[in-house]
């Protein structure tokens, strides 16, 4: 049976998801969650290549103590690209709409997600969004930051900030969209046997991200529609001189924009959750733990919005208060650092590149989150906020720890999206290079913004004494540039001469590489799945057959029991 | 060597005031934390990595899945210390905001692109603030159009300086030099411009600079109260703020400090904000027994204007009774036209009456001046 099987897949090539149709009506009106991630996929690169020119030039500007190509206008619109670019266009739907999109409803046995056509939506509002950002820029650009602090950016600039905040809330809808379909995903669409706690990590760190997409992008699409309100129409929402307050904005915004970092780094954690344990053979250690940590990072997001703004002329026992709840994220954060760590004891720890991004994972997020600790605290944030020192820390945190997850999640299910195998020293390779070219470019703006240099400075001709630590940084952002180019020459690559991947390369756990085929077939598996045993559930040493028992599985049974009333 | 290497690869920050030993102490305790914590994981990973690496040949005997002891170990440490920092962090945080009642006091207005500062006798000065060492030094500051954000590295301060609300900071200078004046919000086009210096004299020369006017030698130079009572002469405020409260308006003398009540019922302790609002945007909250009749001066007085009006205000006296005796006591009208704000019947009859005379400017203002 299996050997006929085989000969007919020699004599035509089997039918997937890639090769179930060719025409393009097929792709743009794809309802397949795997090809909506392919287009997703495809997008982001682009815009964090637009994104990346942008860091490039004003990194380059910065060389020099005077200014070197760019007028003050020119570099403010520059930076503000960069931002607006970045977070709203590649970092918040990288992993979710790009990857998650892909693995999420694999993982759980569904067929597709819950929505597939809502999920087509999203990725034309994100196209939309994305045009209309790449027509402010062309139309002049906009020079108020991705922060949009009033009244600035309402009463004061005059560039295409209006466009801007349009396509950023247009976007914001495309994420809306993208969280809804992952909780009624995870809700509803589980194959019989995958219990809660039966889910990967991946799936929970998404569907905490969902959570906070559901819950916090309609502030910050409501807040930025009313700058919209205030600059075309003049009602003072914002601004003290038309009757607002500039500081209700930053309240407004940070409500937001504080879980949004979350929404850029939970779900990187779920994707080191699951390289760590792939390429060590081991389940994630403390499952639990991991699997709340990723909530509890999601609750507390909520609650710490105003640690962005101690210095703002908020009440000083509310900045102690923010202060407090910031430090307790250190608590969920050192669970998983410690989790991922402790995963390769005793296992059979193999360097992939996969691997070898997700261990310069840890290393990065260690400090982009322990360095945290500097601007929760009220006194030392006083000296360190508005400088280079918060533009490192962010750095670590969404390129050190959100990219370089997005990457290693990149080469982990690249196979498994494409069928095909890049070069595994091109790969490893680049993981060090995007290691030492990050933590060369941005471990010298710690200590700029330790001396006090302002962030968003076009020139700093009054302190020629940091140019030293610029043109470091400026060196490593050529090295990382470097390091970002190579994958989109080898994996290119792969597309055209790689080797076909067999169905689980890494000899890892999970419904992805044991039941669906490389690439998937259109409804991912060709027959139905019923899950019989935990994630990650490797042979042990211990217990031959890998059976691991669960204590909480009666848990689970009483979740499911609930679900059922 | 490493004064050499510290020459070119600076790392520490000058220390010029008072606050930023203390500043420092903490934040190298962090740096050593964060140091501390980064070596223990790197050298966790890189052990386990490397021992369990695959092929080689350790026993894998005794694996675990997880371990609650562990658990509680490695989320209690942290939480311990991270309470220890929120702790030290707290409490020099509140120091620095708790305002020092004595002092020098410097009015500050930031605008695109540049930092005006005015000292209480007058003297003004753009992107320099001289001050003297060992005084405390606050600054009282607003915008005249965006955010900025006053920043001062080298004496670890900084504030926001916001459009409609005052904000303060303050610090004691302990060297003698000049020291980074920035701001560290973005601003606009030319933000990375709005710099300047603080320059910290000794006393004895801070005295003798105030004494010759500042660096414009404005030897006439008026203090803030002074030019604040010209303009309330020029403006024409005395011809309804009077000693008393009188029928048309209330009086100013011992304002600062006294609660206010408002038609609307509601209370409010005088204080530089209410002034301030109450001369751009007197219509907001009027005095209990009066009615909307004052004009806004908004975007007719500068900032510093106002401020020179508050300055003015806070001259005739603060707290009620305190002021040897100059202060009129607020319940003494001299014309016992009814200004009496305890009374409201006697208030709505005032009002009537007043209505036909200020109807006509009440009417064209549409109830907003």
């Amino acid at each position: 049976m299996s050997a006929t099987a085989t000969t007919t897949a020699r004599a035509h090539p089997e039918k997937n998801y890639l090769n179930a149709d060719h025409t393009i009506a097929s792709w743009l009106l794809t309802t397949d969650h795997k090809r909506i991630a392919v287009l997703y996929l495809i997008s982001v690169t682009f815009f964090f290549f637009i994104g990346s020119i942008a860091a490039g030039l004003v990194r380059l500007e910065l060389t020099s103590s005077q200014g070197l190509l760019l007028t003050s206008e020119a570099y403010n619109k520059m930076f503000s690209a960069h931002g607006v670019v970045m977070i709203f266009f590649f970092l918040l739907p990288s992993i979710p709409a790009a990857i998650g999109n892909f693995v999420i409803p694999i993982q759980i046995g569904a067929r597709d997600l819950a929505f597939p056509r809502l999920n087509l939506l999203s990725w034309y509002l994100y196209i939309i969004a994305g045009g209309l950002i790449l027509f402010a820029l062309a139309g002049g650009g906009f020079d108020a930051g991705w922060t949009f602090y009033t009244p600035l950016s309402s009463l004061y600039s005059d560039t295409q900030i209006t466009i801007a905040l349009v396509a950023i809330f247009i976007a914001g809808f495309s994420s809306i969209f993208t969280g809804l379909n992952f909780i009624v995903t995870v809700h509803k669409m589980r194959a019989p046997g995958m219990t809660w706690f039966r889910m990967p990590l991946m799936v929970w760190a998404n569907y905490a991200t969902s959570l906070l997409m559901m819950l916090g992008t309609p502030v910050v699409a409501i807040t930025l529609f009313l700058v919209v309100l205030e600059r075309t129409l003049g009602i003072g929402i914002f601004s003290a001189e038309i009757g607002g307050d500039p500081v209700l904005f930053q309240h407004m915004f940070w409500f937001y924009s504080h879980p949004a970092v979350y929404i850029m780094v939970l779900p990187g954690m779920g994707v080191i959750s699951e390289l760590i344990s792939a390429f060590s053979k081991r389940p994630v250690f403390g499952y639990h733990f991991v699997a709340f940590s990723s909530l509890a990072i999601a609750g507390l997001g909520f609650l710490v919005w105003g640690h962005h703004m101690f210095i703002s002329s908020q009440s000083v026992y509310l900045g102690v208060i923010f202060s407090l709840i910031t430090f307790l994220v250190a608590v969920p954060s050192a669970i998983k650092v410690f989790n991922w760590a402790f995963t390769m004891y005793k296992g059979y720890v193999e360097f992939k590149t996969p691997m070898v991004y997700a261990i310069a994972f840890l290393g990065l997020f260690l400090i982009g989150g322990l360095t945290g600790l500097f601007l929760a605290a009220l006194d030392t944030d006083v000296h360190l906020t508005g400088t280079y020192f918060i533009v490192a820390h962010f750095h670590y945190v969404m390129v050190g720890s959100s990219t370089i997850a997005f990457l290693g999640a990149v080469h982990f299910w690249w196979p498994k999206m494409f069928g095909k195998m890049y070069n595994e020293f091109w790969g490893t390779l680049s993981a060090i290079v995007i290691f030492a070219g990050f933590n060369f470019t941005f471990f010298p703006q710690f200590i700029l913004g330790y001396l006090g240099m302002p962030r968003r400075y076009h020139y700093y001709f009054f302190e020629p004494a940091w140019e030293v630590y610029n043109v470091m940084s400026t060196m490593g952002a050529s090295i990382l540039a470097i390091g970002f180019l190579m994958p989109a020459f080898y994996l290119t690559a792969s597309l055209l001469n790689g080797k076909k991947a067999p169905q689980n390369p890494w000899g890892a756990k999970g419904l992805e590489w044991e039941k669906a085929a490389s690439p998937p077939v259109t409804f991912n598996f060709s027959e139905p799945v019923v899950v019989t045993e935990p994630a990650y559930n490797y042979p042990s040493a211990d217990r031959p057959g890998g059976a691991m028992v669960h204590q909480l599985d009666q848990l689970d049974e009483d979740i499911e029991k609930l679900e059922g009333d | 060597m490493l004064d050499s290497l510290l020459a070119n690869f600076p790392i520490f920050p000058e220390q010029a005031s008072e606050h930023a030993a203390d500043y420092d102490a903490l934040f190298w305790s962090i740096t050593a934390l964060t140091v501390f914590f980064t070596l223990i994981v790197v050298v966790m990973v890189a052990y386990m990595a490397f021992k369990y690496r695959k092929g080689s040949n350790v026993s894998r005997k005794g694996q675990l899945d997880s371990h609650l002891g562990l658990e509680l170990t490695w989320s209690g440490i942290p939480l311990i210390l991270a309470l220890v920092i929120f702790f030290w962090a707290t409490a020099n945080f509140m120091k620095q905001r708790d305002m020092p009642e004595d002092g020098i006091e410097i009015f500050v207005v930031g605008k695109q692109w540049m930092w005006h500062l005015q000292h209480m006798n007058g003297v003004r000065e753009n992107n320099e603030l001289h001050v003297p060492i060992g005084v405390s030094v606050k600054l009282t500051m607003i915008s005249q159009d965006v955010l900025h954000a006053m920043y001062l590295p080298e004496f670890r301060a900084q504030y926001h300086v916001i459009p409609g609300r005052y904000t303060d900071l303050h610090f004691t200078a302990s060297k003698v030099g000049e020291f980074k004046m920035l701001c560290a919000m973005h601003c606009g086009t030319q933000h990375s411009e709005m710099v300047g210096k603080v320059i910290v004299m000794s006393q004895a020369d801070y005295a003798a600079w105030l004494e010759k006017g500042g660096n414009r030698f404005e030897k006439e130079a008026k203090t803030m109260a002074a030019s604040g009572a010209a303009l309330f002469k020029r403006k024409g405020c005395a011809n309804c703020h009077t000693e008393v409260d009188n029928e048309r308006a209330p009086s100013l003398h011992g304002l600062v400090g006294r609660t206010r009540s408002f038609n609307d019922g509601a209370t409010h302790v005088a204080d530089e904000a209410y002034i301030r609002e109450s001369i751009y945007e007197p219509y907001n909250r009027i005095t209990r027994g009066y009615i909307n009749t004052m004009t806004a001066y908004k975007g007719q007085l500068t900032e510093v204007q106002v401020r020179e009006l508050i300055e003015y205000i806070k001259s005739l006296g603060t707290t009620a009774g305190v002021g040897d005796g100059k202060i009129v006591p607020y319940e003494q009208p001299e014309q016992p036209l009814g200004a009496d704000p305890g009374t409201p019947d006697n208030a709505t009859k005032i009002a009537n009456e007043r209505k036909s005379a200020a109807a006509t400017q009440f009417e064209q203002s549409g109830g907003r001046n």
